[in-house]
């Protein structure tokens, strides 16, 4: 029976210095089968996975009863022995695609790399074997790419570059870690379509992922950790439709979709957000055939769209659409080459800088990355009170004013001495709102605010988000690459492609009635369950 | 995964070197500020009788050609070696801050004047650059400080200027401006800060090689004249007796070195400190 395990693992413990971030887990994966990790970040599932490999941190103590791969005995193998393992039994595929190729080197040469080190002597040369695994993995134009540097490729076919050296020993069970994060949705239908060929060709696959929806149709089991412990196992499909475990309940119900519009992400389960007021025909922002051209190269082309007094907007496209610098054109922080954009019936666009300053604290952003916009030697009063200085609040009146927005993101006054790296990423979305809505903004622009957070965190901050703006009447350009929150969120969306928009309208009738062929196709590709 | 994995935060520890040097600079420290009470001698009392004495219980280091007590003179002399450089180091830094402040907010043509005449100043060596300068000023103390100074500007106007082009693209930054801040408030709360957020460690590093350059140029008789107590010109008259008296130019060698690699020691550490705070 054992000798049927390709991975039999028992009560598996991996322990940083006096810390325990893997908890006596049970890893068993047959020939043949694919198997998934998911949990959000701390949930100890990459650590688990890199210690198949034997490619643990330095400092990782590691202890189990039995440590099995392949019918050998791993637990504190020597690097010799596990340079056996790597690459010709388990390929793995490390986080973060765009940045693990070599940037200096062809993927050709990476490829004959992987070639070479997994010694399996073929009488076919290296060159026709790198096609051969370029071809493999669904790159179009193999023989000419091998020339081809990272950089030159896109995020899928890097990803796809990826796959393939960890391919090339011809590993039983081929680990990826992540393999779709950071990619365009379209992408990563493609990536998943890839891996689930290769699982049908007899492949072992261990997939990891913060994303159970991602992952719940590719794998025959899947493990749900935190905190280092597995929580829930089951058949994928199962697991999606009826998770026993609370945890997974609530990972479950915290992802955003057309089901749960109006609806609470986080908390107790179904209970309604407040209701938005919106002020129909009554537009705040307009935007009138926006273009913006860098030298010779268009980025936005002909962009027009109004939003109403206390409505929500929301701008999808995939990296490159052009959403990001329609955002910056509406913050003023870009002058647009032609067109214009009016607030409160005024011109914004194209006034001097002196006399759209006044009005700048009548429009918030809400960055993607907090940390970023945070000056990292100013404590959390004075990120928030900076923003307060707009309205002339000083003083005592200023304390009050940020204590009373501290309070209304749910962090106490504790966190008003702390300092941007001593908050969670969470904390940090918090404050940012806080400090978007300090001044009374009449516009708040949100850009990917909520992508860098993990799906719980996610669904707290845009509860938030929610609750904020509908209670005091802001109107909020949402702009994201995720559809799923979109549809959550906006009362209306605007689909954009390289730089113009292809369709807008109602949320509910863009989503469910699509007309232009690109949003059907975006649409297409969310995963379903 | 990353905040697990990159584990505690290693302890600085202070070395034995640190702690010398420490207290090397504090020694110096005192014979600047206070060489009437390091020593009861004159350093420019000329005593011919004890010339070229060696070290004894009456004069440590012995004296030099003119009856003068050497340990007395290399006290009295490093108020001047460490003053000028210290003064050429303000002088570089207040300077050199402002052009590549000055560089990074303006960019387009006074941004390419400015880098491309701290590229030509930087292209003579600092010594042989401070030496043409005094070619044209004349020797002397002030002199020496300017030329000085100004062989150091290079450094902290690329590093500053830098720093602002980082800064200023930043993302606070960014959303400062939505805020409605004017420029000028923008520059002085978030620019400027970080921008010279460098220049301590940088100036400290530099400050041994402003020690070694005013040493060198007194050496050469570009500084103080004669007979003022300064180490670099405490070496050239002693050059000439090194063969019945090597003590005389020997010890204030020996300051210059221990007071050269003791300001480098302290920079080094405080250069790595401050690094470590990077984000």
């Amino acid at each position: 029976m054992t000798q049927a395990l390709f991975i039999d693992i028992q009560n598996l413990t991996v322990r940083f210095g006096d810390k325990t971030v893997v908890r006596g887990i049970d890893v068993q994966l047959k020939h043949g089968e694919s198997l998934a990790f998911v949990g959000e970040s701390g949930s100890g599932k990459t650590v688990t996975a890199r210690s198949l490999i034997g490619l643990q941190d330095v400092k990782a103590r590691i202890t189990a009863d039995r440590f099995l791969i392949n019918g050998e005995d791993m637990l504190n193998a020597s690097q010799r022995r596990w340079r056996k393992i790597r690459g010709r039994q388990i390929g793995y595929v490390l986080q973060d695609a765009l940045v693990s190729l070599d940037p200096l080197r062809k993927v050709g040469q990476q490829l004959k790399d992987a070639l070479r080190a997994s010694q399996t002597r073929t009488p076919d040369s290296l060159h026709n074997q790198s096609i051969a695994l370029l071809n493999a993995v669904g790159f179009p134009d193999a023989e000419t790419r091998l020339a081809a540097y990272p950089h030159q490729l896109s995020g899928g076919l890097r990803q796809r570059a990826l796959i393939a050296t960890a391919l090339a020993g011809k590993p039983q069970l081929l680990i990826a870690d992540e393999p779709t994060t950071a990619l365009d949705m379209t992408v990563q239908k493609q990536i998943l379509d890839l891996l689930q060929k290769r699982r049908d060709g007899g492949q072992s696959l261990l997939l990891i992922s913060h994303d159970l929806s991602v992952v719940g149709k590719l794998a025959d089991r899947v493990l749900v950790m935190r905190n280092g412990e597995v929580v829930e196992e089951g058949q994928g499909e199962q697991l999606l439709r009826a998770p026993r475990h609370p945890y997974t309940q609530q990972l479950l119900a915290a992802v955003p979709s057309p089901a749960t519009r109006g609806l609470r992400l986080s908390g107790e389960r179904g209970l309604a957000l407040p209701a938005k007021q919106i002020a129909k025909g009554q537009p705040l922002l307009e935007v009138n055939g926006l273009h913006k051209h860098y030298a010779k190269k268009s980025v936005v082309n002909n962009v027009s769209f109004t939003l109403a007094v206390g409505e929500t907007l929301g701008i999808v496209g995939e990296s490159g659409s052009g959403k990001t610098t329609v955002a910056r054109m509406v913050m003023g922080l870009v002058e647009p080459s032609s067109g214009h954009i009016n607030i409160q019936g005024e011109r914004w666009s194209q006034v001097a800088e002196s006399e759209r300053r006044l009005r700048r604290r009548g429009i918030q952003l809400i960055a993607q990355d907090p940390l970023s916009s945070f000056d990292p030697r100013y404590n959390v009063e004075k990120i928030i009170g900076e923003s307060l200085d707009s309205v002339g609040i000083y003083g005592d009146a200023r304390l009050q004013r940020i204590r009373q927005l501290l309070d209304e993101v749910q962090l106490g006054d504790s966190f008003l001495k702390r300092f941007p790296r001593e908050l969670s990423g969470g904390q940090r979305q918090r404050i940012a709102i806080a400090r978007a809505f300090a001044p009374n903004p009449a516009l708040l622009i949100a850009d990917e605010p909520v992508s860098a957070l993990d799906v719980s965190v996610q669904a707290q901050v845009l509860d938030l988000l929610a609750e904020m703006q509908a209670e005091h009447r802001t109107a909020l350009l949402f702009i994201s690459h995720d559809l799923g929150v979109v549809h959550h969120l906006a009362d209306r969306v605007v689909v954009m492609k390289d730089g113009a928009v292809v369709e807008q309208g109602q949320v509910d009738t863009v989503f469910h009635r699509p007309v232009h062929p690109w949003t059907r196709k975006l649409i297409d590709s969310l995963p379903t369950f | 995964m990353s905040q697990i994995l990159s584990g505690p935060v290693p302890k600085r520890h202070y070395s034995v070197g640190y702690g010398l040097a420490v207290f090397f600079l504090f020694l110096v420290l005192l014979a600047v500020l206070l060489p009437a009470y390091l020593s009861h001698y004159d350093p420019l009392n000329a005593d011919p009788l004890n010339a070229m004495l060696p070290s004894s219980w009456q004069h440590w280091l012995g004296t030099d050609q003119l009856g003068r007590d050497v340990l007395t003179r290399i006290i009295y002399g490093s108020r001047y070696s460490l003053l000028i450089s210290l003064a050429s180091m303000a002088v570089a830094v207040s300077i050199g801050s402002m052009l590549g402040l000055l560089a990074g907010l303006a960019k387009g043509p006074l941004d390419e004047f400015i880098s491309r005449a701290v590229d030509v100043i930087s292209a003579f060596p600092d010594l042989l650059l401070a030496l043409m300068l005094i070619a044209f000023t004349g020797p002397g103390t002030t002199n020496l400080i300017f030329a000085l100074g100004v062989a150091s500007i290079p450094r902290f106007t690329r590093v500053v200027r830098a720093q602002t082009f980082l800064v200023m693209s930043s993302g606070y930054v960014e959303q400062a401006k939505t805020f409605g801040l004017t420029r000028r408030v923008l520059i002085w709360r978030h620019v400027l800060p970080h921008a010279v957020a460098h220049v301590p460690a940088l100036a400290t590093l530099g400050l041994g090689t402003a020690i070694i350059g005013t040493a060198g140029l007194s050496f050469l008789g570009m500084g103080p004249q004669p007979p003022t107590a300064e180490w670099g010109l405490m070496l050239a008259e002693g050059r000439n007796y090194l063969r019945n008296a090597w003590w005389i130019a020997v010890w204030p060698g020996v300051a210059i070195t221990l007071t050269v690699i003791s300001v480098n020691t302290l920079g080094r550490y405080w250069q790595a400190a401050f690094e470590g705070k990077q984000p």
